[in-house]
């Protein structure tokens, strides 16, 4: 099955005009997600791995250069198509988690499925399903502000999920959780990540969290400084890219 | 998103700001309230004088100088007494045809007194116009012929002047002049709160020594019946244009007072209703501004609910329904509050009020069409919101 890769970026660029300055956030990325992958794009704050999180969720269009989600030119799609896009191959998973306060957990999940034409009953019965997977069976009529900081992630890790995306973005999940929490958000996303095969790119700088993705793209300046899927194409986790030692890497960095 | 989910999203965020709904509400729903009664009050109106008119008789003719429906200073009478030969003879009735001369007047009885119509007429009255008595006699013949300082009270001018006393053989006294009551009329009930009653009745030649003129006012004519009603009304005009060349008149049947009246309450209600209407418009203003907080409000839901796949037009419909639901809902309860107040004017209150069945389901729509006008700008605003900066609002 020659299966385009789940997220295909090719030079890209992002310029923003503000007044008569042009801001160059990303000054052509490249690189390759395929299905299955665990990655963390790390960067310094004013990196560009903001603007590149929002070009993979397909919620901003690259001003140059092509990026690919599921095989679709996201340069090329509508308003419209852009939307649909995002709701059939990418799942969010926010810092702030990001859920409807007055809605139930049930219909927090569900929501995705209301905006694919999903008939109620079967969005019901998926979305249960989905905060069963994390654990949350027990919480289905409880209301985001009844729960915890953690239960509101898994929450919000169910609602990526009921789609059942190619793609799992994940914006700093734990940055807004104690480290019990955290470490439990990361053990469910890893083992989602195994069982399903979603790719899983995090977006984070946080080191010790990104210590655990397979792949670590840091970012600085809007270009991928080190990308370790080239220096270690066997995809083996990484012990520690954090500290030092892995300037060889810069080879990959595109001017 | 198909529309009745639209819908629930949008009851459920209505829901979820009760009060700030409700508050948003009562601009429309003052508004349609207002319209209703009015519209109510209008029709009500309409059919008391109908039926006031149609009291009188469908075969009277109100022969009057001047052109009816015509604009210009009100036309003096030029017609005599002596006109009255002429009109009876066209009728071939002389019990068919009453003079009057009126003038607003004060009386007194001893210590009381009380501002009044005073009506100059003839024995032939209470034929002509139907007005039975309830005590004592009317005018005669002979009363007029002679200028008799008599007088007949309006049945509330009776009970101003002499409260529960028989007034029949008391004096009362109009411009200096003493009059001997000879007879009360039969009550005729109001109209808008406006009582018929109040009136006297003296003989017309006296009224005219008092008053130093020797003119009619108007005639009435009833005729034989009401098949003739549009022939007689033309040979009356006929006679007396032949007698006053220069002098225009009218013979003025009861459809048409009923049509004037018809036009001058439709134009009253229309402009009222027209009024009442702004604070419909001043309600969907309310909306409008409302939707807009709500969209800044809800400025980070908008971005997520785009985030997970909401297109445009989801987002769009979302906020639209949401106004139009306000504005319907506000409708409804408006119609509801306008319904039972009319109902409650009638019965209470001097004003009649009849529910018009069309003035409700205009008002529904109107306050669709109310959500609708006002409620596309800031659904539009909140569909056009871009994700990135929506999701980054704090």
């Amino acid at each position: 099955m020659s299966r385009a890769p789940a997220i295909e970026a090719v030079d890209v660029r992002r310029s923003y005009d503000l007044g008569a300055e042009q801001v160059h956030a990303l000054r052509g990325v490249s690189f390759t997600v395929s299905d299955g992958e665990y990655a963390a794009i790390i960067g310094p704050s004013g990196s560009g791995k903001s603007t590149l999180m929002h070009l993979l969720g397909c919620l901003d269009r690259p001003t140059s250069g092509t990026l690919r989600v599921d095989g679709r030119d996201v340069a090329a799609l509508s308003d419209a198509e852009l939307a649909r896009l995002r709701n059939e191959a990418i799942g969010f998973v926010f810092q702030a988690f990001q859920l409807l306060s007055r809605s139930s957990a049930l219909d927090n999940v569900a929501l995705p499925l209301l905006y694919r034409g999903v008939p109620r009953a079967e969005r019901r019965e998926r979305a249960e399903a989905a905060l069963r997977a994390v654990n949350l069976g027990h919480r289905l009529g409880h209301r985001p502000t009844q729960m915890s900081g953690g239960e509101q992630q898994r929450v919000a890790i169910a609602r990526a999920l009921v789609g059942e995306p190619r793609i799992l973005l994940a914006d700093e999940p734990t940055g807004n959780l104690d480290s019990r929490n955290g470490a439990e958000v990361m053990r469910i996303l890893e083992e989602l990540n195994a069982v399903s095969g979603v790719a899983v790119v995090l977006v984070t700088h946080d080191a010790e969290v990104a210590a655990r993705a397979r792949r670590q793209v840091r970012v600085r300046d809007g270009l991928v400084e080190l990308d370790t899927a080239a220096a270690n194409p066997a995809q083996e986790p990484v012990p520690d890219p954090a500290r030092g030692g892995r300037v060889a890497a810069a080879g990959e960095e595109r001017a | 998103m198909k529309g009745w989910e639209a819908f629930r999203v949008a009851l459920d965020a209505l829901r979820a700001n009760r009060l700030r709904s409700l508050l948003t509400m009562l601009g429309v729903i003052i508004g349609v309230a207002a319209v209703v009664v009015v519209v109510s009050i209008g029709a009500g109106a309409r059919e008391q004088i109908e039926s006031q008119v149609e009291g009188l008789g469908s075969n009277l003719i109100l022969v009057v100088p001047g052109e009816a429906g015509q604009r210009g200073a009100p036309t003096v009478s030029r017609m005599t007494l002596a006109d009255e030969q002429l009109l009876e003879r066209v009728v071939g009735d002389p019990a068919a045809v009453t003079a009057r001369l009126s003038s607003g007047e004060r009386i007194r009885a001893g210590a009381a007194s009380a501002f009044t119509t005073v009506h100059g007429a003839d024995a032939d009255m209470p034929r002509v116009f139907d007005r039975p008595l309830a005590d004592g006699s009317y005018l005669t013949a002979t009363d007029v012929d002679t200028r008799r300082r008599v007088a007949v009270l309006g049945s509330r001018t009776a009970e101003q002047l002499f409260a529960d006393a028989d007034p029949v053989g008391r004096q009362v006294t109009v411009g200096g002049t003493r009059f001997r009551v000879i007879g009360v009329l039969a009550e005729q009930g109001e109209s808008f709160g406006v009582s018929q009653d109040d009136e006297v009745h003296i003989p017309i030649t006296t009224a005219q020594r008092i008053l130093g003129v020797d003119r009619v006012d108007a005639f009435a004519v009833r005729a034989p019946n009401s098949e003739v009603v549009p022939a007689v009304s033309r040979q009356l005009h006929a006679a007396l244009k032949e007698r006053y060349p220069d002098q225009p008149f009218s013979a003025i049947t009861q459809t048409q007072i009923l049509g004037v009246i018809g036009n001058i309450l439709g134009l009253l209600t229309s402009v009222l209703a027209a009024i009442a209407g702004i604070s419909l418009l001043v309600g969907g203003v309310g909306v409008s501004n409302i939707m807009l907080v709500s969209v800044r409000e809800r400025t980070k839901e908008i971005g997520l609910r785009k985030a997970l796949g909401a297109r445009q037009r989801d987002v769009l419909a979302q906020f639209l329904v949401e106004a139009v639901l306000l504005t319907t809902i506000g409708g409804v309860l408006g119609i509801l509050i306008g319904v039972v107040g009319s109902v409650l004017l009638d019965r209470f209150s001097p004003l009649p009020a009849a529910v018009e069945w069309w003035s409700p389901v205009v008002a529904f729509a109107v306050s669709a069409a109310v959500g609708v006008f006002f409620g596309v700008f800031p659904a539009r605003r909140a569909g056009r919101l871009d994700p990135v900066v929506a999701l980054r609002t704090e």
